[in-house]
């Protein structure tokens, strides 16, 4: 059985290094099992999250020699094994330790974002009526796994660590699915602005490129975004427009 | 004397899946303060993995369905052994539960008219799975996800409790740790709910995550809660067997709903071969009449690929056993000669199943709109657990709850699919509602301060050995062992002599579990939260175990070599597991009640 060295991210928030544990590599072996089979055999206590293991649940995230991957669907056979591979935590995200980052601002940004509010039922009995062409408008954010590898490249994240200020790719997919949710009635043009940093992005387009899930971020969301940002709070029609529309749900979100 | 943070909610609700999650939003939705636990980040519970969908007679793509025909449906798959009322209400609640979802931004497929599509599933009279593609459990737990954050809910992410704390005969909170930094925490409630999930990593092939370890059912059982059904473990018959690696991963069973089949080596489609009486009329009587099935033709009857989970899981083991199997030890699943039958077949199969298409593109260089995949039996599901009331999901053990796959009764001795979703939705929502009510109606109760001392002892006792003799055991060989022996000994087919051989090796296993030591700190170690699990596994698997011997018959997803037939006088009962005085396990066969004669009428009408 062929053997590969693996060069792993060791360390927590007080400072770390990279190790070397060379293991066997078997047939239709992904990288998540090799830190597995890592774990169990040298490194006990090595530090990785992961649920479904097979690109379902976003939990994998790494950075498999220097590109952000899901280790669950990185097949060994598509990276050289005779260099050591190297696996290290995402580098956006504040490390708690080995391959374990600490995302949890993506859970607070999304807290700050304007949740679903559905116009009032179509039919007697409380249901909607939708066409399946409008499902499928946003079928491709909603496929959207929270890997937070979008978030993992964003240079205004991953450089500039503006986590509070601007809520990233990930975040923005989300913002235009309720955007664009065929049953969605509230604006959130406003806060996108003011509140969730959308003007820090400058369509670098580093986002879609690892996103596992293939979602369009920035042409499909961002960028729509963005226009609808010009268009309701720039565009002086449209804002005098908004000053005559009725309030909205007084009940603000929380 | 152990450190601690303490946490103080009305309701405590133990596990953020499907079930925890709407648990926790109608148990806020009453007024009251609730916390809400997880061992892994908030949405990556087992329910995101969930695919073919959820189970609801909304009757919007054959107006013949009905929580009727959902009930009866239910309880014959089943087998009678379920608990009738459980039955009744999910069938009747199922579909509020999904326009719920939907009025929360949830968005299934539609029909032509622009109502929720439904889709064919084993057991299931009806088109009856509400779903959006392949990915219907990302769907449904992003949705109560978004909508919880915003409800005031406090979540604690990555933190696992290790022990349910009692007053008396009452639950009272919560002891445990979080992961990041391996410290303790109190949690103290007035009500608890478990919504854990399933037991899959007892067995060795599973489509289940780590973190699927009978947590809630071993935490119940220890605060004196009766157990129930515990022998009947669904094997999904359509699990990956090939690269190794993904081993055990879920196929799932809209394949077959979309006109999948199932052939052997010699490329005979073998289910054909044996379809048990009690379906014998809902089946199709040839290829031909089972492919208009899949297709919507609302008179014709179900090809035998969809008989229910456990019947198509023996015939595959009986087909690899006979050698009529793939040459990785399974049988094939082909979706790809639809072909033949539907020019645009192959963008059809990325429509329909597009998560299926990706993972078997990347995962086993197969294209399946070209190829036969390669499949086997997986431990899925499990039916038994919690035993609670059907109306109030309360366990024997007051303010204690129970919901989702942790709690039992609903399912008997085979789930079908897409009952799972529904399952969730409908329970967790009245568990979240009686432990609202419940949690008003007490106070906190006394926490015993020797009780978290005990427990915080316990819990550090890999790293130090806690006075016990010294040995260097892995947990995750014991893990590892405890595996092979229950897939080997309690799995599809089982038979006495080797369930004996199995209960005396979860003894001596339980006796390696003392001596287990860990390396390293409490921060983020993944060898210590191996160990601390253990204890879980083996009081599950034992559970399993001993159940399973006292059911000398072959039912639904139990079946007995030695005792191949049904036996209506075990048709009669449940096995109720629980601790005896001696902290023994102790399995009672419990009556199932007289059903209503107003069901028992729809039951017989159905058959
Ligand atoms: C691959 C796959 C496909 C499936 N497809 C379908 C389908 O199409 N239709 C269907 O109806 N069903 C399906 N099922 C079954 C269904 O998904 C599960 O039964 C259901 O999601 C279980 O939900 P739950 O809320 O009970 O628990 P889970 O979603 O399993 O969540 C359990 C929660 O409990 C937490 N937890 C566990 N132990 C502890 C502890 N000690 N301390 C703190 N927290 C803890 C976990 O972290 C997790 O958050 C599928 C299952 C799998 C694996
Ligand atoms: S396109 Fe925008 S969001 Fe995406 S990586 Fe570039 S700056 Fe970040
Ligand atoms: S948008 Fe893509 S990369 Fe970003 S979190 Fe979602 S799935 Fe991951
Ligand atoms: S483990 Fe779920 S995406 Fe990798």
């Amino acid at each position: 059985m062929p053997t590969a060295t693996f060069r792993i991210w060791r360390g927590d928030i007080t400072g770390g290094k990279f190790c070397d544990y060379r293991t066997d590599v078997a047939e239709g072996m992904v990288v998540l099992d090799a830190i597995h089979r890592v774990q169990a055999e040298q490194v006990p206590d090595l530090a990785v999250r992961w649920n479904c293991k097979a690109g379902k649940c976003g939990s994998c995230s790494a950075e498999v020699n220097g590109m952000p991957r899901l280790m669950c669907m990185t097949r060994m056979n598509q990276l050289p094994i005779d260099a050591p591979i190297t696996v290290e935590p995402m580098r956006a995200f504040p490390l708690i330790k080995d391959l374990v980052t600490d995302v949890s601002s993506n859970y607070r940004a999304k807290q700050r974002i304007t949740p679903f509010k559905p116009r009032p039922p179509d039919a007697a009995d409380g249901t909607w009526r939708m066409a399946q062409e409008d499902v499928d408008r946003i079928q491709e954010f909603r496929k959207c796994i929270e890997c937070f590898l979008c978030q993992d490249v964003c240079h205004v994240l991953r450089e500039h660590r503006l986590h509070e200020q601007f809520i990233g790719p990930r975040l923005l997919v989300h913002v235009a699915a309720l955007e664009m949710h065929p049953l969605d009635i509230e604006s959130r043009a406003e806060e996108l602005r003011t509140v969730h940093g959308v003007g820090y992005c400058n369509i670098t387009k580093c986002c879609t490129k690892v996103c596992p899930e293939s979602i369009t971020i920035t042409d499909n969301a961002i960028i729509p975004l963005k226009e609808r940002v010009v268009d309701e709070c720039y565009d002086p029609l449209t804002k005098l427009f908004r000053i005559f529309r009725p309030a909205r749900a007084p009940e603000a979100p929380g | 004397m152990a450190e601690y943070q303490t946490h103080e909610h009305d309701v405590l609700v133990i596990g953020a899946g499907g079930a925890g999650l709407r648990a926790a939003i109608e148990a806020s939705a009453a007024g009251v303060s609730v916390g809400l636990i997880c061992k892994s980040l908030l949405g990556k519970a087992h329910t995101v993995m969930a695919e073919g969908g959820v189970a609801a007679a909304l009757a919007n793509v054959d107006e013949r369905d009905g929580w009727q025909v959902h009930f009866a449906d239910t309880m014959r798959g089943g087998q009678y052994v379920n608990n009738w009322r459980m039955a009744e209400l999910h069938a009747k609640e199922a579909p509020g539960g999904v326009h719920e979802l939907e009025a929360w931004g949830a968005l299934f497929d539609r029909t032509s008219d622009g109502r929720i599509l439904q889709r064919h599933f084993g057991g299931h009279k009806y088109p009856r799975l509400a779903h959006v593609g392949d990915r219907t459990g990302l769907e449904m737990i992003r949705t109560l996800q978004d909508h919880a954050i915003h409800r005031g809910i406090t979540v604690y992410m990555e933190h696992t409790i290790l022990t349910l704390l009692e007053d008396g005969e009452r639950v009272v909170g919560a002891f445990g740790y979080d992961s990041e930094r391996g410290f303790f925490h109190l949690f103290h409630a007035r009500a608890v709910v478990l919504t854990t999930g399933g037991i899959g990593r007892a067995y060795k092939i599973t489509s289940n995550s780590w973190e699927y370890t009978g947590d809630g059912q071993a935490l119940a059982y220890h605060a004196g809660a009766e157990l129930v059904d515990m022998e009947f473990v669904q094997f999904h018959p359509t699990g990956m067997v090939w690269p190794p690696s993904v081993c055990g991963i879920l196929v799932t069973e809209g394949v077959r709903g979309e006109g999948g089949v199932l052939r052997n080596k010699e490329g005979r489609r073998f289910m054909f071969d044996d379809i048990p009486e009690l379906y014998r009329q809902q089946t199709a009587d040839s290829e031909e009449e089972g492919w208009r099935y899949t297709q919507g033709d609302r008179d014709a009857r179900r090809p035998p690929e969809l008989l229910t989970r456990d019947h198509v899981a023996r015939c595959i083991v009986r087909e690899i056993k006979a050698g009529r199997g793939s040459p990785h030890g399974g049988v094939y699943l082909d979706i790809s000669w639809i072909k033949g039958k539907l020019p645009s077949a192959a963008e059809r199969i990325k429509k329909k199943l597009p998560s299926m298409y990706h993972q078997f593109k990347q995962l086993a260089d197969i294209d399946i709109t070209a190829e036969p995949m390669e499949v086997g039996p997986t431990t899925h599901y499990m039916m038994g657990g919690v035993r609670v009331d059907a109306e109030s999901q309360m366990s024997t053990t007051p303010g204690l709850f129970a919901a989702g796959e942790c709690a039992a009764g609903l399912h008997g001795a085979n789930r079908l699919g897409g009952n799972s979703l529904s399952d969730l939705l409908v329970f967790g929502k009245r568990a979240g509602a009686y432990a609202a009510r419940f949690a008003t109606a007490h106070g906190f109760g006394q926490v015993r301060t020797d009780q978290v001392e005990t427990a915080a002892r316990r819990a550090l006792a890999a790293f130090d050995g806690d006075g016990r003799p010294g040995g260097a055991e892995s947990p995750y060989r014991v893990q590892h062992d405890l595996q092979e022996l229950m897939q080997n000994r309690v799995g599809i087919v089982r038979r006495e002599d080797e369930m004996v051989h199995a209960r005396d090796g979860i003894a001596r296993l339980r006796e390696r579990a003392t001596r287990v030591r860990v390396e390293g700190n409490r921060q983020y170690n993944a060898g210590w939260h191996t160990a601390l699990v253990l204890d879980n596994l083996l009081t599950v698997s034992e559970a399993i175990t001993c159940a399973a011997l006292e059911r000398r018959e072959s039912r639904g997803a139990h079946f007995r070599e030695d005792h191949p037939g049904k036996d209506a006088s075990a048709g009669a009962f449940n096995l109720v597991v629980r601790k005896g005085p001696d902290d023994e396990m102790q399995v009672r066969r419990q009556p199932i009640p007289e059903m209503r004669p107003d069901l028992k009428r729809i039951v017989e009408e159905m058959k």
